[in-house]
Formats: structure tokens, sequence, C-alpha cells
């Protein structure tokens, strides 16, 4: 994964912000975190989040956290087979940089995502994955049913709670 | 020009008989040839892969010697041919790059053909096919068309193999599958660029274009020298031409389906061995 400037902090929030605003004060919300990992080479992870409908069918991705910026030899976008199975789910069917969907990659924190607006009643299961340069790699999953999904789920290394409410 | 023309042509090109290379796949031969690429997945049509290329016993590490170059093909998604950059052949493996320009499934490997066995003249046994060229005084030539006219016993067995890699932009195409309605090939069920440890990989595998029964196909995951066993899964493709692989391990595989049968090409040989191989990611869940 690329070398990540400093202006991740600046850009970090201009996708979740910016969507945020256009919630209905109704919809659900994805609350994802991001731990703070104690390495010598940290980068921010790539972090993508999609819905997989129990009853099979096409997956639909809520948000991809990549380094949107970098472009040349090496594009940002090189490395988003790293989140190996959104890429097999739905990733490689995307053409990217997508409106609402791509994002700047974050540093560890607390973001809030809300869960598409029209999204058709059903039982799914919310999928998060985070690949790290020089790091590990992390899929959490969290069967939801909408409207009204709520529920928590936790990874281990490269990714902290994640709670639907 | 057809295919045999062409393999000639660059089997003279490279110095190396025909037979020398049919003989690489000979049953005889524990080695096995492989390609393995750098990236199996790419994300865009601005990136370059690097391939290794060798002949050895353990996959994939080339202990013994370095794959011919000469020999491969670069198909491209659309079927052009595509460019084989920065070529090295070294002690023990070759390597090469490709600059990977268009979205959907590549394919780089080879396709050989060749015939070895013998016949009787003047009542002495002559061979056909073996390693390298005949020198004057051996009782030897290197394929049928030199087989002269007054030869009996003419014992010929057809050997027909295909061997390469995959390697997809984007989404995962079956361009690179369509049959050519000649020897074994591959029809994937599963594409082998999309691969997870987790779930079953389905091929089909056809010989003259028809689902094939009873081809035994192996699968040997790489980096043997860390771990005890050779971790082979061995299966054998049921009426409808399907064999099913359950993946022992994540990693990179060399798959090799074998079949035989008595219908080769030219009219004076009896036998026909076929191999398809190639080379697989099988990724983590």
């Amino acid at each position: 994964m690329p070398r990540l400037a400093t202006t991740t902090g600046a850009t970090a929030l201009v996708a979740g912000a910016a969507s945020a605003l256009a919630v209905p004060a109704n919809a659900e919300t994805i609350r994802v975190t991001i731990p703070r990992i104690k390495v010598a080479e940290y980068h921010a992870p790539y972090v993508a989040a999609w819905l997989e409908p129990e009853t099979g069918g096409a997956a639909r991705t809520i948000f991809v956290w990549y380094d949107i910026k970098k472009k040349g030899a090496e594009p940002g976008t090189k490395w988003l087979t790293d989140l190996r199975t959104w890429w097999r789910k739905g990733g490689r069917r995307l053409k990217l940089p997508a409106d609402g969907v791509s994002g700047a990659t974050r540093t560890p924190g607390s973001y809030d995502i809300p869960l598409p607006a029209n999204l058709p009643k059903g039982a799914y299961v919310l999928k998060v994955e985070a690949a790290r340069e020089t790091g590990g790699r992390e899929i959490v999953s969290l069967p939801i049913t909408v409207p009204g999904a709520k529920g928590t789920a936790s990874g281990k290394t490269e990714l902290g709670a994640i709670t639907i409410r | 020009m057809n295919s045999r023309t062409l393999f000639s042509r660059l089997a003279l090109a490279s110095g190396l008989s025909l037979a020398s290379l049919a003989l690489t796949t000979s049953p005889a031969s524990a080695h096995r040839f492989w390609l393995v690429p750098s990236a199996t997945t790419l994300s865009g049509t601005d990136q370059t892969i690097s391939f290794d290329g060798a002949i050895s016993n353990d996959l994939f590490n080339p202990d013994h010697v370095a794959m011919p170059l000469e020999i491969l093909t670069i198909v491209k998604p659309d079927g052009s041919k595509g460019e084989m950059l920065n070529a090295a052949k070294a002690r023990h493996r070759s390597t090469f790059d490709v600059a990977i320009d268009q979205e959907g499934t590549w394919w780089v490997g080879v396709t050989r053909q060749g015939y070895f066995g013998s016949f009787k003249l003047n009542g002495e046994e002559w061979r056909v096919g073996g390693r390298g060229r005949p020198r004057p005084g051996d009782k030897r030539v290197d394929g049928v068309d030199a087989i002269p006219d007054g030869a009996s016993d003419i014992d010929l067995t057809e050997n027909l193999s295909t061997n390469g890699t995959f390697v997809t932009s984007g989404i995962p195409d079956t361009d690179a599958f369509t049959p050519t309605g000649k020897g074994l090939e591959l029809q994937p069920l599963t594409h082998p660029d999309d691969l997870v440890a987790n779930e079953p990989g389905r091929f089909r595998f056809l010989i003259d274009g028809k689902p094939a029964a009873g081809v035994k196909v192996t699968a040997v995951p790489g980096s043997k020298q860390y771990r005890s066993s050779e971790m082979v899964t061995t299966v054998e493709t049921g009426a409808d031409g399907i064999a099913t692989i359950a993946w022992p391990t994540p990693g990179m595989y060399w798959i090799d389906a074998k079949a035989e049968d008595a219908n080769p090409a030219e009219p004076r040989a009896t036998r026909r061995r076929m191999g398809y191989t190639f080379t697989a990611e099988v990724v983590a869940p």
C-alpha cells in the first residue's frame, strides 16, 4: 500500500462527513473503529464495507477508503486487491472513484457512515475488511435486518468495534 | 502457418528439437514445468507483472533448469498476442515482465505437440523423439516426418500438452478458455483467478471439445520446503468432465490434468497422451 502523506488527516472526514449530512434522521449508522496499532511503520489501512443479502445475490459496497489521491506509476488503486474478499465480492465491478463510496484512508479513530437509505428490506450480512501496508488484514461480519438494523461485532487486530444503530 | 510449423520454427530458433520439448512432459520425468506470476489479480491496466518459469521437482522452487522462453505465448483478453519484456534466462529460472494493459483474463504459457516411439528399418530398431537432435550415426529421428519409407513395426505415441497461468485485471472472464476442440482443455466453473481456500475449485476438462471422464487431476501447493508432506490432492473427473478440488491450504497451486486415449492426429500413431497444467492462486478467505 502507498505511503500516506500527512494530508490523510485533513481529507479523512470528507466522504463520511459529507454523506452524514445528507442522512435522514431515522437511518441507521455504521460506526467503524480503526484501532491505534503501535508499530514502527504505521500506515492507515485500506478499509471497505459491503452488504451481502442473506439470500444471496450481488454485494453492495457501502464505502471503500483508499489512497484516492495517489496517481502515477503506482496509483492508490493498485492496492485495492489487498482487500481481497471485498475485491472478489464486488470491488472489481466498481468504477472508482465512485460518488458516496470512495473516500480517503482514515487514521485511528471512530467513524460514522450511514447505511444507504434506499436499501431494500431484508436480512444482510455487513462485512468490513481492513488491510494495512506492512501490516495485517482482517474481516469482520455482522448479520443485520433492514429496517431497524442493530448490532455490534469486533475485530481483533486491524479493526475495533463495528456497531450499527 | 499451422501450429506444427510454427512450433518447428520456434524449436529451430531456440536450438531445441521438437522431441526434446515433448520429452519434458513424458511421464518418466518427475520434473514439473511451471510459470508463476508475481500477482494474479489486478486493479487497473497500468501494472506490469513479472513471471518466473522453470522446470524443477519442488514447486515453486527453481532448483533444476530454467524454462525456455522462446516457446511461450502471451494471449491478451481480446485474443491478440502480448509482449514479453525484460526477458532473461538464468541458471535455474527464466524471468520476464508483461505490461497488463487490458482488462480481463490473460493467459501466458506454452502448447506443445510431438511424437515419441520406435520403428524398425532393415531389421534394426530406431527411435522417434528423445532428447536433443539426433547426431549422425544415431538410430533415431526427431519427428514423424523423418520416418523413412520402408519402416516397419511403427509404434508411436502423440504427446499433446498445455501449460500456463492466468492473470486477471478487473473482472475475470472466460474468453481465454474458448476451446479449440483439440486435445485436453480446461473449462473453469470456478475461474483460476477467483479461487478461495474455503470454496472447492471446480473445473471441467474437455477432450477434443467434449467433457472427458476419468481425467486424473493433481493439485500441489508450492513451498513444500516449509512443511513435511507434498500435500497433494488427486481427483478424477466424473462423467460430466468435472473435477472438484478441496484446497488443503491457501497458496499458489500447480494443477495438472492428465489423460490418455487412442485418437492421435498422426494415422501411424496408436496412442495419445494429453496434459493440461496451470498455476493458480488460492487466496485465504
